[in-house]
């Protein structure tokens, strides 16, 4: 077994952008949401969406869900740090999941007190803010937050916190960044368009697919101009560099362009991850026969945000900057759990390709004929 | 110190209401799984419609009650973090990997073949189809044993040392974590009455079908199968259950007190059946008589938590004093107590002995270092005492965790009754002739759920003040977050999982009342 610290903190770093990319992959259920009444003109329709989508919300929502556990258990000094910190901007995110929890199975039931035309909204509401502030919170990794850090704090029997935020409005304030709500409305965009993709494959409906192709000009068009300008910023801002002896934080002009050409492999995983994700519009776009455009730009995402990731996190970078006190910065050197812990975290990380195999073969046998219109009318389950 | 109340108190406000919401969903999602399980498993073997459509009528209800668990259980979650940050760091190396497993065992499977328990049964073999069935059961088991290995751990923790430079305490030994006897046994434990409350349920709903006179072939032979499983659950949740008091009666003796009311205890202890505390009595120093009325069991208290007549049991005041004579039952090992004064003494000689290692660690001073840490190490044990103000902090509330302690017990062997009789009537006689016990049955759905609630309480409220026991109090493990936030998030969960309870509770009705779908017939 390996055994350095060092080589574990690397590895659960991946594990976490895994987990990231695969995330944003499957936030197009989010944006599924946010196109219901876009894409489906009837009460048919509108129901064939419903329950396209529905078939696949859990997936997203126990992604969420592993990611903040795997964070916790590898990087507990970012969960204590920004959870606790973050409270607003966090808690608004958990608030529009519980949202989407019941909404699916409540919807069209009886006696459901708020009625299905309330649900459908909150369906919305978590496909607006699940997406745009989920991208703010990744923003962060890349424009830093205000907090400042002492393990000491402990000894101070009075006032104990270890993780203290500097700023009062507690999580708010990073949604009023420009710079994060660029990557908030880019992932907004994203995941709609990745739902066109989705419907296209899942949904045997003629005037929702061609619905579908004007609605995917109307995202991918804003979404191109908020990823670019975003990652144009980020690119050409100065970020933090770790000394790897001393662990001291240190400016550094053009980190992430930086960490991107002394990491070529993660430059051409970032082309190749856009070219991809473009490549599934434009072909989605010219020919109406190609269905597997979701599988595309799926696989584009996860390149593209495992990259980004890559540049947050690896090339002595600070992942969570703090801009109140840069030595606070976490780093996942500085933030990790002990080795023992990641030695058996990495034991357990042997079955993830289990369950994505598990995942695929069971998405594949549900999604083998796509939804009709005759299928929603004739009753048995769904939404 | 005395600033932070309000934020603890509120913190826990809103970690309790979210558990007691998310306490009221789960267990029904861990034990109807099962029942839907056995009723396919049977469809499977028999080839029955009557099964299948039997089957599809619970699962409804399931996933109705599925939706709302997985609401509130995501909060719960998030929450270590967002109120709980300080915990999050100090413990995080131990208690994150629980719940990260969790995720990467329980969840997925949960969620993926719950999908093909819905959506699947003409898109895959009827095989294929009763193994994600199975998989979506042993799933959601799977989930509860990864947080109650987590919830044992905090109660009894083990397996974790601390480690100074990083102020935190470090895992060294996964299974002594995970095989804790423990976490072992909360698990059975608590899975099993989640089959308690679902056998309960599901009789009840089957109870009102018979009342009706409608639908009499699913309700007979859900009962059936309902009566079975419940009594087995309940059999073993006794078994569990004292295995939970000599477990409690070792490492959080606090803790059966307050559960027994004892404030001075002696060797062959009574176990209070019934009893009426005194509301005169407001403090462990007062000596005001703790009871107005009880009826006791001699001894039986003493034999239940130690495996003898004359096994000596701590009262409050005895525990706080200190000076007795405590047993390890998993080592035998004996030790003569410290009184709390001491105890606090030990946690500021701990606190204060950290200090002092991370200054001469700053000044490249070894030999102070090592002294500080021996000092350290030989005081931890108590370190979390070191943020207690006052001795009354160390007594949890005792007429929350005495009644709760007794309505669950008391309610638990009416279910077994319940059970018994009914198995006897489904299997022996024409249950549905006997509509008093129908009417009985019916009226016994709150019953299960309050018996699991108090439960819940008896175990949480019971540990208090301690987070992690004799480690952390709940003081010390808060985010840095004001109390106006958090008044503000406890009142949208609040008022927001109250509606969701009322919107579930109406559509369950309606679909209770609509009753399994004719196409399945």
């Amino acid at each position: 077994m390996i055994t350095t610290l060092t080589f574990y903190q690397h590895y659960w770093w991946f594990i976490i952008s895994l987990l990231a990319s695969l995330l944003v992959f499957l936030l197009f259920v989010q944006g599924g949401q946010t196109l219901i009444r876009q894409l489906g003109h009837t009460d048919t329709e509108q129901s064939m969406i419903i329950n396209s989508l529905g078939r696949k919300w859990e997936l997203t929502f126990t992604t969420l869900v592993v990611f903040g556990g795997a964070f916790f258990a590898s990087f507990p000094l970012f969960y204590s740090t920004s959870f606790g910190g973050a409270y607003w901007l966090w808690m608004i995110i958990l608030f529009s999941f519980i949202l989407q929890a019941v909404s699916y199975e409540f919807r069209s039931r009886k006696g459901n007190l708020l009625g299905a035309r309330t649900y459908d909204l909150f369906l919305y509401i978590n496909g607006f803010m699940g997406t745009f502030l989920l991208g703010i919170a990744v923003a962060t990794f890349f424009t830093g937050s205000e907090f400042y850090i002492n393990r000491d704090n402990i000894i101070q029997r009075g006032a104990p916190v270890i993780s203290i935020w500097q700023n009062p409005m507690h999580g708010l304030e990073a949604i009023i960044s420009p710079v994060n709500i660029m990557l908030g409305i880019a992932l907004f965009f994203l995941s709609r368009i990745q739902a066109s993709l989705y419907f296209i494959g899942n949904i045997d409906s003629r005037p929702i697919k061609e619905r579908i192709h004007r609605q995917l000009y109307r995202d991918a068009i804003p979404f191109l101009l908020f990823f670019i300008t975003f990652i144009t910023i980020v690119f050409t801002k100065d970020g933090l560099q770790t000394d790897p002896l001393t662990g001291i934080q240190s400016v550094e002009e053009y980190k992430y362009i930086k960490n991107m050409i002394q990491m070529p492999w993660n430059m051409l995983l970032f082309i190749i991850g856009v070219a991809t994700i473009l490549t599934a519009i434009i072909w989605s776009l010219n020919n109406p026969l190609f269905k597997k455009g979701i599988w595309l730009s799926g696989t584009g995402t996860v390149m593209t945000v495992l990259s980004l990731m890559f540049a947050a996190g690896y090339n002595n970078t600070p992942y969570y900057p703090s801009v109140s006190d840069i030595q606070s910065s976490l780093t996942i050197y500085n933030s990790s759990s002990s080795l023992f812990t990641l030695q058996v975290m990495s034991v357990v990380s042997l079955l993830i390709p289990v369950v994505l195999f598990y995942i695929f073969a069971a998405w594949r046998a549900m999604d083998k004929k796509p939804i009709t219109a005759t299928e929603i009318k004739e009753g048995g389950a769904k939404y | 110190m005395s600033d932070l109340f309000p934020l603890v108190e509120m913190s826990r406000s809103q970690f309790a209401l979210t558990a007691l919401y998310h306490w009221l969903f789960v267990p029904l999602t861990l034990g109807l799984s099962l029942i839907i399980a056995i009723m396919e498993t049977i469809y499977y073997r028999t080839g029955d419609e009557e099964w299948k459509r039997t089957e599809k009528f619970w699962m409804t209800l399931f996933g109705i009650n599925f939706a709302t668990g997985v609401a509130t259980g995501i909060i719960l979650e998030f929450q270590f973090g967002t109120n709980w940050s300080n915990y999050s760091w100090f413990v995080g190396d131990i208690f994150g990997a629980p719940l990260a497993i969790e995720g990467i065992m329980a969840f997925f499977m949960e969620s993926t073949f719950i999908a093909i328990m819905f959506f699947g049964w003409n898109k895959v073999s009827k095989k294929a189809h009763l193994a994600a069935t199975w998989l979506t059961c042993i799933g959601a088991a799977l989930s509860a044993l990864w947080i109650l290995v987590a919830n044992a751990w905090m109660q009894y923790p083990a397996g974790m040392y601390f480690n100074p430079d990083t102020v935190r305490n470090e895992m060294y030994s996964f299974f002594d974590v995970v095989l804790s006897p423990v976490a072992i046994n909360k698990f059975f434990h608590s899975v099993t009455s989640g089959w308690v409350l679902a056998a309960v349920f599901v009789l009840s709903i089957s109870a009102w079908y018979l009342i009706k006179n409608r639908d009499k072939a699913l309700a007979l032979r859900s009962s059936k199968l309902a009566a079975l499983v419940g009594l087995a659950g309940i059999s073993i949740v006794f078994y569990t259950g004292d295995g939970s008091a000599k477990q409690v009666a070792h490492k959080q003796p606090m803790k059966l007190a307050a559960m027994e009311g004892v404030y001075d205890g002696k060797k062959g202890q009574e176990l209070i059946v019934f009893g009426i505390l005194n509301p005169d009595k407001k403090s462990y120093a007062d000596t005001t008589e703790t009871f107005l009325f009880k009826i006791k069991i001699p001894r039986l208290l003493s034999y239940l938590a130690t495996g003898s007549t004359e096994g000596y049991i701590p009262g409050i005041n005895n525990i706080i004093d200190g000076g007795y004579k405590a047993e390890d039952p998993f080592t035998g090992d004996t030790t003569i107590t410290l009184s709390a004064r001491e105890r606090m003494e030990r946690g500021k000689k701990a606190v204060l002995a950290l200090s002092q290692y991370k200054k001469a660690v700053a000044a490249n001073d070894t030999e102070a270092a090592q002294y500080a840490e021996e000092k350290l190490q030989q005081n931890y044990d108590s370190f979390g005492y070191a943020y207690i103000t006052d001795i009354a902090q160390l007594v949890p509330p005792v007429p929350l965790v005495f009644y709760s302690f007794h309505i669950m017990f008391t309610l638990g062997i009416y279910l077994f009754i319940l059970f018994t009789a009914v198995l006897f009537l489904t299997y022996k006689r024409n249950y549905e002739r006997y509509k008093p016990i129908l009417y009985i049955v019916l009226f016994s759905l709150p019953l299960g759920y309050i018996c699991l609630e108090s439960g819940w309480i008896v175990a949480e409220v019971g540990r208090q003040p301690w987070v992690i026991q004799d480690i952390m109090p709940t003081y010390s493990a808060i985010s840095d977050i004001n109390v106006k936030s958090v008044t503000a998030t406890f009142w949208i969960f609040a008022i927001f999982f109250t509606v969701l309870f009322i919107a579930e509770v109406g559509i369950m009705l309606n679909q209770i009342k609509k009753g399994p779908d004719p196409q399945n017939r």
